[in-house]
């Protein structure tokens, strides 16, 4: 076991099913089950602008530990919204959200904060690193909520950077590697805490196809590690690289390649069955479904711009 | 191996430790090094002018204190009043002989106002311009009572007391327009010509002596018709006597009617004075008060920009875990911390302008504690004022908002 698990804001490890709090919780019979680290059940979210929008209605899916999930579809589709619920960063409007076992509706700001800084990871398309930093420190700060000291800090940033590749940069500045080194940077921020779940939102929009497909792979490596990963993108073709690919369209879930959302499960290049002719086609034709502009007729989200 | 699956126990945020907190606090700081320096200019500029007001008026007072005690605190003065009838009243002229009997008194000096004559510096002068010159006749250790001493040439002695010889107080002097003493230099005194012999430095607790033509009792009776009676006597007691002395000059000087006798501690009323200039600074405590709230604004305008600008760094720490009360605690610190940097720089600023005027004066240094304390609190104050708002509003920024606005 790493060291890294004996550290104070290591996540406790999977002790004993737990005693009563979420089954107490859990409004009905779906009650988590123990293997899942993310559950949604029926969960809607409209946003109350004029008109309102909403951008998820009626999502159920668990994802499970060990998972590498591409959630794809195309902009407006509310895949964004689905990871701020997954990401504790907002709240559904209806229905239930688990994180880690915690039911995120009944927890108040200050817990998410907390249950943010040690059990999700973070990957953005636009990196986030700061420049006046060291890369080292950059990856550093992922646990700079967790408790860890500087130095506990330093030492775990050090780890998830040669996990990364990247043992090598420990001291330069974000703004003297490239952009691909970048985004494995801030990925080595995300996993510097070892959470439960490292969510990516777009980790390839920013970079060219081949260092693109770099990051992917390190994403699959990550994965077969034994991390949970889950990856969000427009670009059928990055999302055919993961192991179970859900495709998004007007907030509803089109299809899951693990349909039932029984364990992971290597879905391949082909994606699903076909539910809607329409929607398979342009995902074909294209491989990238281009912001906005699919056939997909009334798309009922787009309307917030 | 991942975290854990189900959720079990508290979730509760960890506290920033100090160190990390100042990192933080510190960010805007190091990569915004012109801006931050600007900003912490105005704070600076407003602290350095109150902390130099009050250090300068402290040192100057310490220093009028400093040349009062230096002067002696124990010189009583005797002046003749007002009769009943409100006019000039006489003191005898055995005045000063019976003040000289009371046991404490260590010296007795007197002047005599000579109120037919004025000076001139020649006949040709019109009479009317009399420079508000007075002449007096003055006892011959009259110098030396009075805490001053001879500028230039010699004060009157034994001999030149009885002939047409003055001598000059400091004001006296630069009103006629004599800055040195030479042999036959001469002022036209009470219709006739009197032989400068000396002039005076300025005397501090005794200042109607500057603008006297100073002669000898047997000239002035001689040649200018004087009465002989005392208006002035300078009396030096024992430091601890002072005031059993005061209580009982009135009487001594004038048995026979001594509420027509003015008496009066020459130190006191200088005390009083250089209380009273300390007191004209708030004026200036007032600009400085103004500078420094003009300087708040700078901060507080330059946090409100800073968190704007900042909105991803705000959403990624949210994402890292940061609570509200993380974000707050760090935008907060950072207005604190640029408020101390000027603080400091505008304590430094004012204590240093403080010493070198004070030394170029010749006062003691006295920069009060109420001066830099204060500046630095008032610093500290302005830092939290100023950066409560913007703090406020980037702990209330949505999380998603935050990294999705951009």
């Amino acid at each position: 076991m790493s060291p890294l698990a004996r550290l104070p804001w290591a996540p406790p490890p999977p002790a004993t099913p737990a005693p009563s709090e979420p089954e107490a919780l859990a409004p009905d019979a779906i009650a988590s089950p123990s293997s899942a680290v993310i559950e949604l059940f029926d969960v809607t979210k409209t946003y109350f602008v004029q008109p309102p929008v909403e951008a998820l209605r009626g999502v159920s899916m668990a994802v499970h530990q060990g998972e590498l999930v591409g959630v794809v579809g195309p902009s407006g589709s509310g895949k964004t919204t689905l990871l701020h619920l997954m990401g504790t960063l907002d709240r559904p409007t209806s229905g239930t959200v688990w994180v880690t076992g915690y039911d995120i509706a009944k927890l108040s700001d200050r817990e998410l904060s907390a249950l943010r800084a040690g059990r999700v990871g973070f990957v953005f398309q636009q990196f986030f690193l700061a420049e006046h930093q060291t890369v080292l420190d950059n990856v550093a700060d992922g646990l700079l909520y967790a408790g860890a000291t500087l130095a506990e800090r330093r030492q775990a940033a050090e780890e998830a950077l040669s996990r990364v590749g990247l043992a090598d940069r420990l001291g330069v500045r974000p703004t003297q590697i490239s952009g691909g080194q970048r985004q494995r940077v801030a990925i080595a921020r995300a996993l510097v805490g070892r959470p439960a779940i490292v969510l990516a939102d777009e980790p390839t929009g920013n970079l060219d196809q081949a260092t693109g497909q770099s990051i992917l792979d390190l994403f699959v490596e990550l994965n077969s590690e034994g991390t949970t990963i889950i990856v969000i993108t427009h670009d059928v073709a990055i999302a055919s690289r993961m192991r179970r690919v859900v495709r998004f369209l007007d907030g509803l879930i089109l299809d899951d390649s693990a349909s039932g959302g029984a364990g992971p499960r290597l879905a391949g290049a082909e994606i699903g069955p076909t539910v809607d002719g329409a929607e398979e086609a342009a995902g074909r034709s294209g491989g990238a479904l281009s912001p906005g502009d699919g056939p997909d007729g009334p798309d009922g989200p787009e309307a917030r711009a | 191996m991942n975290g854990p699956v189900n959720g079990s126990g508290a979730l509760s945020p960890a506290r920033l430790r100090p160190r990390d907190l100042a990192r933080l606090a510190s960010i805007g700081i190091r990569t915004r090094k012109l801006r931050a320096g600007l900003s912490a200019l105005g704070i600076a500029i407003g602290v350095a002018a109150i902390v130099a007001v009050l250090g300068l008026s402290a040192s100057s007072e310490a220093g009028l204190l400093a040349e009062i005690s230096k002067l002696g605190t124990n010189l009583l003065t005797v002046t003749n009043g007002q009769t009943l009838f409100g006019q000039t009243a006489e003191l005898p002229k055995a005045a000063p002989g019976m003040i000289g009997r009371i046991g404490p008194v260590t010296d007795v000096q007197y002047t005599g106002a000579v109120n037919n004559a004025n000076a001139y510096k020649s006949p040709l002068i019109n009479s009317i311009n009399t420079n508000a010159i007075s002449v007096d006749a003055s006892s011959l250790g009259l110098p030396a009572d009075v805490g001053t001493t001879v500028a230039q040439g010699t004060y009157l002695n034994a001999a030149t007391q009885n002939e047409p010889v003055c001598a000059l107080g400091a004001a006296a002097a630069q009103r006629l327009g004599i800055d040195r003493v030479f042999p036959g230099e001469r002022i036209w005194v009470g219709g006739m010509w009197f032989y400068v012999t000396g002039i005076l430095k300025p005397a501090l607790l005794t200042p109607e002596i500057d603008s006297s033509v100073l002669i000898g009792f047997p000239a002035a009776e001689k040649y200018l018709a004087f009465d002989g009676h005392p208006s002035e006597v300078y009396v030096r007691t024992e430091n601890s006597q002072v005031n059993a002395v005061y209580n009982v000059l009135a009487s001594t000087a004038n048995p026979e009617s001594p509420n027509e006798v003015d008496v009066s501690q020459p130190s006191q009323a200088l005390v009083a004075q250089a209380e009273a200039k300390a007191a004209l600074n708030s004026l200036f405590l007032g600009l400085g008060a103004v500078s420094l709230l003009v300087g708040a604004v700078g901060v507080a305008n330059i946090m409100v920009i800073s968190v704007l600008e900042r909105r991803s760094e705000i959403g990624l720490r949210r994402a890292l875990g940061a609570t509200k009360g993380h974000v707050r605690v760090q935008f907060m610190a950072e207005a604190v911390l640029l408020s101390v940097i000027g603080g400091a720089i505008g304590v430094a600023a004012g204590a240093i302008s403080t010493a070198v005027y004070a030394s170029a004066k010749g006062w003691q240094v006295d920069v009060p504690p109420l001066a830099w304390g204060g500046g630095f609190g008032a610093a500290i104050l302005i830092g939290v004022i100023a950066g409560l708002m913007p703090a406020l509003r980037a702990a209330r920024m949505s999380p998603t908002e935050a990294l999705w606005s951009i």
